[in-house]
C-alpha cells in the first residue's frame, strides 16, 4: 500500500492525502471507474478497478473546477502506471461536477453521498447528515443507498463550517479546538438565542461583555447549532443508523449536542468520509457503465 | 423520493416539496407559474431516472420565500398555482 | 397635552415630544449596549430642548424592539406597527402603504384613511432582510453605509449578486472586488438585492398607493431608487424618517 498524508493548515476541514492499492493489476481489469467530487473547497478522487477501491486523492480545490479534477484524479493515479486515458467511465459529483472535463455524467452529491455511505458504512444506514463549509444536506437512505428524502441548505450560512468560522474569528479561538473548548464549562450554558449568524455574534458580543468566559459562549453556539441541524433533520426524519460526514463531523462539541438532542449516536468508521460523495460516484460510473455495455 | 428544494434560515423554512414518484413531468406546473420558479428537467439527484420531472430552477433555490410572496398574500391566501395545476398530487410547499 | 414616544430601537433610540399635536423636542441616540442608559440620555435632550422637566410629559409610549429597556419611563407601550402607521398617516394623509426598514427588520404595513394598521409583513431574524444587511455589505466594501448609497449614482452597470446570506454575500462582495468589479457596480448590486426583499414583502400585503418610505435607510438615495425602480412608483419620504415610529408613539399617548 502506498500512502501520503499532507496536512493543510485548516485541517479540521481536510487532510490532503492519497491512496493507492499496487496489490490490484488494473491492466487485467474488466472495469475501471471513477468518481471525482469537486467540492467548493475541497477535492476528491475514487478510482475503482472491477469493483475495489484501487486509489484515492484528496486536495484542495483550486480556483478552477476543471483543473482542480484534473489535478486530484492525476494525484490519486501518480505512481500506478494507470492514466485518466485508461478509466472507462467517470461520473462527476460536487459543487463543480459538471467541470469535470472527463467525466461521461454527473450526478449531485446527494445520490452518491447516500451510495457512498451505504458502501463505507454498509447497508443499515438510513440517515446522512453532511455538513460541509458553505452548505449543510440530511439525506434518509435505504438500505441500498437509494435516495427516499433529501433536503440540502446552501443558503443560510447559520449550521455550516462558515458560520462556525465567524464564531471562531470572533473568539479567537483556532476553529480545530472549537469542539474541545466548548466542553470546558461547569455546567451546559443556554444555546444561543438568534439562529442568524450575524445577530448570533451580536449577542455573543454582549453575553462577553455581560462576563460570560469564551468556553461558556462557545458551548451555547454549539448547542445552537446542534438544535438548528436537528430541525432540519426532523424534515426529512431521523432513523437509526445516523452518520455524519463533512467538516463538522470533527467538531465534537456540536456532534455530542447533535447525538444528545436526538438521543441517537453516530455510526464511525475509520475509513476517510470525505470520499464518501466520490465513492458514490464511482460506483454509479459502475452501474452506468455496466448498463451501457449491456446496450452497445 | 420526496425532494425538499429551498432552505430553512432564521425566519423559517421554505421548501417546495416534490414527490418524484407521482410527478410524471406534464409540466402543468410549470405553465401555471408566472414567475419562473419551476422547470422541467432531467432528475440530477437520481442518474437511473431518465423521464424528465419537475425541478426548482437554480435562480430562485435560495430565494423561495422572495419569489412565491406574490403568491402568498398574509390574509386571504389562495390555493397556490403551482400546486393547484398538479393533477397528481406531486407538489407541496412548506409554508 | 403634552406627551413623548420613544422608539427603542436595535441600534439607535429615538425620543420624540408632542404639544398639541405639534414636535416640540426631540433626540435620537445610539443604543450601544446598554438601551436604557441610551434612553434616558435622548429623552434628557429632548426634554432640554423642549424646554420642559420630566413631570410636564403628560404620558409617553414606547414602541421598538427594545421598548422594555425604556419602562422605567413609559408605562404603556405599542408595536412597531401601530406606532409606524400613526405616525405615517399624520405625516402623509394619503399613505396606504409603510415601509420600514429597521436594522434587524423590515416591515410592509397597510394601513387605512385613520391610520389602522389593516394587514402587515415583517422580515425579521434573518440580517439578509434588513438593515444589517447594508452594514455588513458597507463593511466589505470598505466604504462608509452613509456613503453606500450616493455611489449607485455612478453605477454603469448591473451586476448580479447571488448570495442570499449576509455572510455569504460578504465573501461575494470581497471576490468581486479581486474581479475588479467597480464599487459602484456593487453597491447597486447590494441596494437591488435588499430591494427585492422588501418589495417582495409589500406584495404580501397588495401595493396599494401612496407608498411611504421611513426609517434610516429612506435617507439612502441607492436604496430609494431600487426601490421606486422596482415598485414602479415613487415612495414619499419624511422629512426626518428616523423619527415617524417616535411620533407615531406620541400620538398614540395623546389619545
Ligand atoms: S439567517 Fe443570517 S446567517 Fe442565515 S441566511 Fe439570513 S443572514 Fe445569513
Ligand atoms: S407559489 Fe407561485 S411563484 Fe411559487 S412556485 Fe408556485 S406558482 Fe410559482
Amino acid at each position: 500500500m502506498a500512502q501520503e498524508v499532507r496536512t493543510t493548515g485548516e485541517y479540521w476541514r481536510w487532510t490532503e492525502s492519497r491512496w493507492n492499492d499496487p496489490d490490484i493489476d488494473w491492466r487485467k481489469a474488466k472495469t475501471i471507474t471513477a468518481g471525482v467530487d469537486v467540492g467548493s473547497v475541497s477535492s476528491q478522487a475514487v478510482i475503482m478497478v472491477d469493483g475495489k477501491i484501487f486509489a484515492t486523492g484528496n486536495m484542495r480545490t483550486g480556483s478552477s473546477s476543471p483543473d482542480s479534477a484534473l489535478n486530484v484524479t492525476n494525484w490519486a493515479l501518480e505512481g500506478t502506471g494507470m492514466k485518466i486515458e485508461d478509466i472507462h467511465y467517470t461520473v462527476g459529483t460536487g459543487y463543480g461536477r459538471v467541470n469535470v472535463p472527463f467525466a461521461q455524467k454527473a450526478i449531485t452529491e446527494i445520490a452518491c453521498h447516500a451510495r457512498g455511505a451505504n458502501w463505507i458504512y454498509g447497508p443499515t444506514v438510513r440517515t446522512l447528515l453532511d455538513m460541509g463549509g458553505q452548505d449543510c444536506k440530511a439525506i434518509h437512505c435505504d438500505e441500498k443507498g437509494k435516495v427516499i428524502n433529501f433536503l440540502m441548505n446552501d443558503k443560510c450560512a447559520a449550521g455550516t463550517g462558515r458560520g462556525m468560522e465567524v464564531f471562531a474569528d470572533l473568539l479567537a479561538v483556532p476553529i480545530t479546538k472549537i469542539g474541545e473548548v466548548s466542553f470546558q464549562i461547569d455546567e451546559e450554558p443556554p444555546a444561543v438565542n438568534s439562529t442568524c449568524v450575524v445577530f448570533a455574534k451580536t449577542e455573543a458580543t454582549g453575553l462577553l461583555r455581560a462576563g460570560w468566559p469564551k468556553e461558556k459562549v462557545i458551548a451555547a453556539y454549539c448547542s445552537a447549532m446542534a438544535h438548528r441541524v436537528a430541525e432540519l433533520l426532523e424534515r426529512i426524519g431521523v432513523e437509526k443508523d445516523f452518520v455524519i460526514t463533512g467538516g463538522i463531523s470533527k467538531n465534537i462539541g456540536v456532534v455530542k449536542r447533535l447525538e444528545k438532542e436526538l438521543g441517537i449516536e453516530t455510526l464511525k468508521t475509520d475509513f476517510d468520509v470525505q470520499l464518501a460523495g466520490a465513492v458514490g460516484a464511482a460506483l454509479f460510473a459502475q452501474a452506468l457503465l455496466k448498463k451501457h455495455r449491456s446496450a452497445a | 423520493m420526496i425532494a425538499h428544494y429551498g432552505y430553512k434560515d432564521a425566519s423559517g423554512e421554505y421548501f417546495i416539496i416534490l414527490d418524484t414518484e407521482k410527478c410524471d413531468g406534464c409540466g402543468a406546473c410549470v405553465d401555471a407559474c408566472r414567475w419562473g420558479v419551476l422547470e422541467v428537467g432531467v432528475d440530477p439527484n437520481n442518474p437511473f431516472h431518465e423521464e424528465p420531472i419537475v425541478l426548482v430552477t437554480e435562480e430562485h433555490r435560495n430565494k423561495l420565500k422572495y419569489s412565491c410572496a406574490q403568491c402568498k398574500p398574509v390574509s386571504d391566501r389562495p390555493p397556490l398555482p403551482c400546486v393547484s395545476a398538479c393533477p397528481n398530487g406531486a407538489l407541496s410547499h412548506s409554508w | 397635552m403634552i406627551t413623548a414616544g420613544i422608539d427603542c430601537g436595535a441600534k439607535t433610540v429615538k425620543v420624540l415630544i408632542l404639544k398639541d399635536g405639534r414636535v416640540i423636542g426631540k433626540s435620537l441616540a445610539l443604543a450601544g449596549f446598554d438601551t436604557k442608559a441610551a434612553t434616558e440620555q435622548s429623552f434628557n435632550i429632548a426634554l432640554r430642548g423642549a424646554g420642559l422637566s420630566k413631570n410636564d410629559i403628560q404620558r409617553i409610549v414606547a414602541t421598538g424592539a427594545g421598548r422594555l429597556e425604556a419602562a422605567f419611563l413609559a408605562k404603556e407601550e405599542t408595536t412597531e406597527v401601530a406606532a409606524d402607521a400613526r405616525g405615517a398617516i399624520k405625516l402623509f394623509p394619503s399613505a396606504r402603504t409603510v415601509i420600514d426598514v429597521g436594522a434587524e427588520e423590515g416591515r410592509a404595513i397597510k394601513i387605512d384613511r385613520n391610520g389602522k394598521v389593516v394587514d402587515f409583513a415583517v422580515n425579521e431574524k434573518c440580517a439578509a432582510g434588513a438593515g444589517a444587511f447594508m452594514e455588513a455589505m458597507s463593511r466589505a466594501l470598505e466604504v462608509p453605509l452613509e456613503e453606500l448609497g450616493e455611489l449607485t449614482l455612478k453605477s454603469q452597470r448591473a451586476v448580479p449578486m447571488n448570495a442570499q446570506c449576509v455572510v455569504f454575500a460578504e465573501s461575494e462582495v470581497v471576490t468581486l472586488i479581486h474581479a475588479k468589479t467597480p464599487k459602484e457596480d456593487i453597491s447597486r448590486a447590494i441596494h437591488d438585492a435588499i430591494s427585492d426583499r422588501i418589495v417582495s414583502m409589500v406584495r404580501r400585503i397588495g401595493l396599494e398607493r401612496d407608498v411611504v418610505l421611513i426609517g434610516g435607510v429612506a435617507k439612502n438615495i441607492g436604496f430609494v431608487n431600487s426601490l421606486n425602480r422596482d415598485l414602479e412608483l415613487e415612495v414619499k419620504i419624511p422629512e426626518e424618517p428616523e423619527f415617524v415610529g417616535a411620533l407615531g408613539a406620541a400620538i398614540l399617548a395623546a389619545e
